[in-house]
């Protein structure tokens, strides 16, 4: 049976909710502002609600319930300290409006964040304001934009774009008014050399790059990559979805990045949400500086302040950032340390591998070399069987699917990322029913192409949905 | 600390496995140089030491409970009952991500579907998608909207000056690269008449927000005619508090609706994560940015949710696409989904009123005081009001901080023309008395 809608469950007079009496006199009510009908809302008791959602959440798939190797997505655990942090009332109480000095321990908290992400990733600047990924790097594109134009640069409008790259990429340069120009990958996953080469000229922004790439490989001519793109005066912007492959290990800032964004609900550990919040913190090298969205936060002998830098892009986001998602990464980082955060990254590149090594037996890796933190296998491992039937194929057997037909250029592709916190009975558990779902799509096709059984409901019709869109509920 | 499960005997075996000797070769590609830098961070804590450490820090602030709270200008202390974070926290909502498999995400489907119906059922609109950032970013986005809905022959976004001042300077970062321009808000007298006058074939959209920055309720009947007349949108910017009292935006002919919906069952939190509400009228939804779930069956002919319309976001039509967004603010989402059932129909006009009656208390009793104080609003407002002040407001605020009080917002700081003026927010957190200690207080700092 389905669940029923909260619309469903609704009876008049009934409520969930205490509200004090009025305790000043009534003032007039201007009437010709009024809604004239009450609000349709539902209304239900406290006890029904909380089990439609409680019943609610039992249908989803979590981190904290099953496997969840979602590639590009990181989805290691998150730690429950950090949660406790994030709802401490001194903190969640405070208004963003309220004098600088009420709000010294928000302030420094922000302040000693900014510090840590510069240093883990060698930048000379990091804004804290974007709420997220894609917010992020918008600010970031914009920042070159800026950069550019305050050299007299106004030619540069072309953004060169490997084919590999998050679809977020090319939107947040539509959004910024540039151009887009895909570069192809070579035979081993990497940029392609000579046509990055042959697009580079006086036209160019810069370059997207996302490394390790959504193949889950560090690019190999990395150096070379940055002289080309720099030489032609452009910069290069680093898509930071994958910096859990290399914190302690590698510093963007140090392989030529000039500005990049983290995703704070990845690699340090704040919940995804279902969707969100994120923080998309945005980190650049000296130059790029005066350009950062702002306020940033800045230490002024013992105490902190909000301050616009100098030629800003401006303000990206009503307040100062996602202070609920800062506070929780802080309290991440803290807790590690350098050679706790080496070794998440570490413990994440050597479970990439080994995983690499186990399901490539049955879902060969289209590029089969060492990865990082992730890896991009192939689901078409018997006739008539794509990935789709094997992700939903791994729901019966109690793992979240990885993400699947990402990136674009791996044909049935099932990107596959384990994280750090997962152990490695988890990982033989996942590579073994991957061998024995291979089995049955040999012997029993039939199985995969009906999966999932174990769900509340089976495939869900994506086309009906879309022709005849059914967004809201009515009666 | 780490969280890592790994041991020593597992890490030899899966290096065998691999067949590599040591963790560090699987980093051969990192060139040489730039392997294994050292990092200058502060030594680790234990987790008792952290909490330790996060309690020094929340200690130098000042919060909403220690202190009665009159500041407003788009971020509201409204209750929060416990059932709202109870439910929120339900491990399987926040360590869940988007619900790109939905036979395993439909308690997230669900509960977003359920979050769009109640919201369009708040703004009186067709269309509600799956959240925005926050409220500067979702009219923003909904400015960008208009102007491709208008296949981008109309450049021209006409925004009222009393729309908060940081959603119109975010609405001009997001257009700095584009050739879309921003006006109407250079005189801050320009009121919705003489912005009607501004509508011309390139306005792509009329942006305003009701209750405006200064709390008044702006007269939009008749206003919706007008803009269409001139082939452009109106976008209307609300406090979704106030909808449990006032005309929603649907029935005075919006076409875009946008809203900070950090107050429904969501803490302050020092400006974030909040929540952008974005709402529109049906003939727009495939020109919509962000994620919308729609209702279909499964294989065997029961009710399901899925995520739709996809084809007009990045993922899949990369630079075509109507947004970038990806992650947006689903949580929050769900937060203000739960916070809507739990008032329920009364409960959201029971909100409204306790706000608006406190509000207009208060205002009429800082009204009295005489003493180089008056109310400045002088049209109907829902829960915040303008006062004019005999000094600097930042330095009545520093001696209201002294008495327990964090006072209103400075309009001085945006406004040249409102030196000295105070944004007062009300909400049925304040107390009577904390509204008589308030003025009491006001009176005394003159």
């Amino acid at each position: 049976m389905y669940e029923s809608l909260l619309f469903e469950i609704s009876s008049p007079g009934r409520t969930a909710c205490s509200l004090p009496d009025l305790d000043v006199p009534e003032a007039e009510l201007p009437s010709e502002f009024l809604r004239q009908e009450a609000v349709n809302l539902p209304e239900i008791s406290e006890l029904d609600l909380v089990r439609h959602y409680v019943r609610l959440s039992q249908k989803n798939y979590s981190v904290d319930s099953v496997f969840y190797p979602l590639g590009s997505c990181t989805m290691k655990y998150n730690p429950k300290v950090n949660e406790v942090a994030a709802a401490m009332p001194k903190f969640t109480a405070t208004h963003p409006l309220q004098p600088e000095e009420t709000v010294q321990g928000n302030l420094q908290l922000m302040y000693e964040l900014q510090e840590a992400i510069k240093e883990i990733a060698g930048f000379a600047d990091v804004s804290l304001q974007p709420a997220a990924g894609a917010h992020g790097e918008f600010a970031g594109v914009l920042i070159m934009r800026a950069y550019h134009l305050s050299r007299g640069d106004t030619q540069r409008n072309n953004m060169l774009i490997p084919d590999s790259a998050h679809g977020t990429n090319p939107a947040s340069c539509a959004m910024s008014g540039f151009s887009v120009q895909q570069i192809p990958s070579d035979e081993r996953g990497n940029i392609d050399l000579d046509a990055l080469r042959a697009a580079c000229n006086e036209t160019t922004v810069g370059l997207m790059l996302t490394n390790p790439n959504t193949l889950g490989l560090f690019e190999e001519n990395i150096e070379e990559i940055a002289k080309i793109v720099h030489d032609a005066g452009g910069l290069i912007y680093g898509d930071g979805a994958n910096l859990n492959a290399m914190m302690g290990v590698a510093r963007p800032g140090d392989l030529g990045i000039d500005v990049m964004h983290f995703n704070l609900h990845k690699t340090f550990s704040t919940p995804h949400g279902g969707g969100g919040p994120g923080s998309g913190p945005v980190g650049v090298v000296e130059k790029l500086r005066p350009f950062q969205p702002g306020p940033i936060v800045a230490k002024d002998g013992d105490s902190y302040t909000l301050k616009m830098p100098e030629q800003s892009i401006g303000a990206v986001k009503s307040f100062w950032g996602n202070f609920g998602v800062l506070l929780r990464a802080y309290t991440y980082i803290r807790m590690l340390g350098e050679d706790g955060l080496r070794l998440a990254t570490e413990d994440a590149v050597l479970n990439a591998n080994y995983l690499r090594v186990k399901v490539g037996k049955t879902c060969p890796v289209k590029y089969d070399r060492v990865c990082m933190h992730e890896f991009v296998s192939m689901g078409d491992i018997a006739e008539g069987i794509h990935t789709m039937d094997i992700a939903k194929r791994l729901i019966d057997y109690g793992f979240h699917p990885p993400t699947v037909y990402f990136p674009l250029i791996v044909h049935e592709a099932l990107m596959i990322e384990p994280t750090e916190t997962e152990s490695k009975e988890t990982l033989d558990a996942f590579a073994d029913v991957l061998e024995k779902i291979a089995e049955e799509a040999r012997e029993n096709p039939e199985l995969l192409h009906s999966a999932p059984h174990t769900t509340e409901v089976s495939r869900l019709d994506e086309v009906v949905a879309a022709r005849k869109p059914v967004l809201r509920y009515k009666a | 600390m780490n969280y890592n499960p790994n041991t020593q005997a597992d890490r030899r075996a899966m290096l065998e496995t691999i067949g590599v000797q040591s963790v560090t070769e699987l980093f051969a590609d990192v060139p040489e140089k730039a392997r294994y830098p050292k990092l200058n961070l502060p030594r680790p804590l234990s987790e008792m030491e952290m909490m330790a450490e996060l309690t020094r820090m929340s200690d130098k602030n000042a919060d909403a409970h220690h202190y009665a709270c009159f500041m407003g200008a788009g971020a509201y202390n409204h209750f929060v009952p416990s059932v709202v974070g109870q439910m929120q926290m339900r491990e399987e909502f926040y360590t869940a991500y988007t619900p790109y498999q939905p036979e395993v995400s439909q308690g997230t489907l669900q509960a977003m579907f359920e979050y769009q119906t109640m919201m369009a059922e708040l703004t009186a609109m067709d269309v509600v998608n799956a959240s925005h950032y926050d409220g500067a970013t979702s009219i923003a986005e909904a400015a960008l909207m208009a102007c491709n809905a208008g296949r981008g022959r109309r450049k021209k976004v006409l925004v009222s000056p009393a729309v908060k001042p940081n959603y119109r300077a975010v609405m001009r970062t997001y257009f700095q690269g584009t050739d879309i321009t921003v006006t109407g808000d250079e005189d801050p007298a320009n009121d919705l008449e003489a912005l009607k006058k501004m509508l011309d074939k390139d306005t792509a959209c009329l942006a305003l927000q009701t209750p405006n920055f200064f709390g008044e309720l702006e007269p939009v009947q008749e206003l919706a005619d007008a803009v269409h007349a001139a082939g452009a949108l109106l976008v209307v910017h609300v406090d979704p508090h106030s909808l449990g009292l006032f005309t929603p935006p649907g029935e005075y002919g919006a076409d875009i609706v946008t809203a900070e919906g950090q107050a429904l069952g969501n803490a302050l939190n020092f400006g974030g994560p909040y929540l952008g509400i974005f709402a529109a009228s049906k003939k727009y939804v495939r020109k919509m940015p962000g994620r919308l779930v729609g209702q279909t069956v499964d294989t065997k002919g029961r009710r399901g949710f899925v995520l739709t319309l996809s084809t007009r976001e990045q993922h899949i039509r990369r630079e075509k696409a109507t947004s970038n967004i990806c992650t947006n603010t689903g949580l929050v989402a769900l937060g203000a989904a739960i916070y809507l059932a739990a008032m329920g129909k009364q409960g959201i006009r029971r909100v409204a009123e306790l706000s608006y009656h406190k509000a207009h208390y208060a205002a009429s009793q800082i009204d009295k005081l005489c003493n180089g104080y008056s109310l400045v609003t002088d049209k109907p407002f829902f829960k915040e009001f303008v006062i004019q002040c005999p000094k600097p407001v930042t330095e009545i605020n520093r001696a209201l901080l002294e008495r327990q009080i964090i006072g209103g917002y400075d309009l001085g700081q945006r406004y040249p023309n409102r030196q000295n003026q105070m944004l007062v927010a009300v909400t049925e957190m304040n107390t009577r008395q904390q509204i008589d200690d308030f003025v009491a207080a006001l009176k005394e700092v003159a």
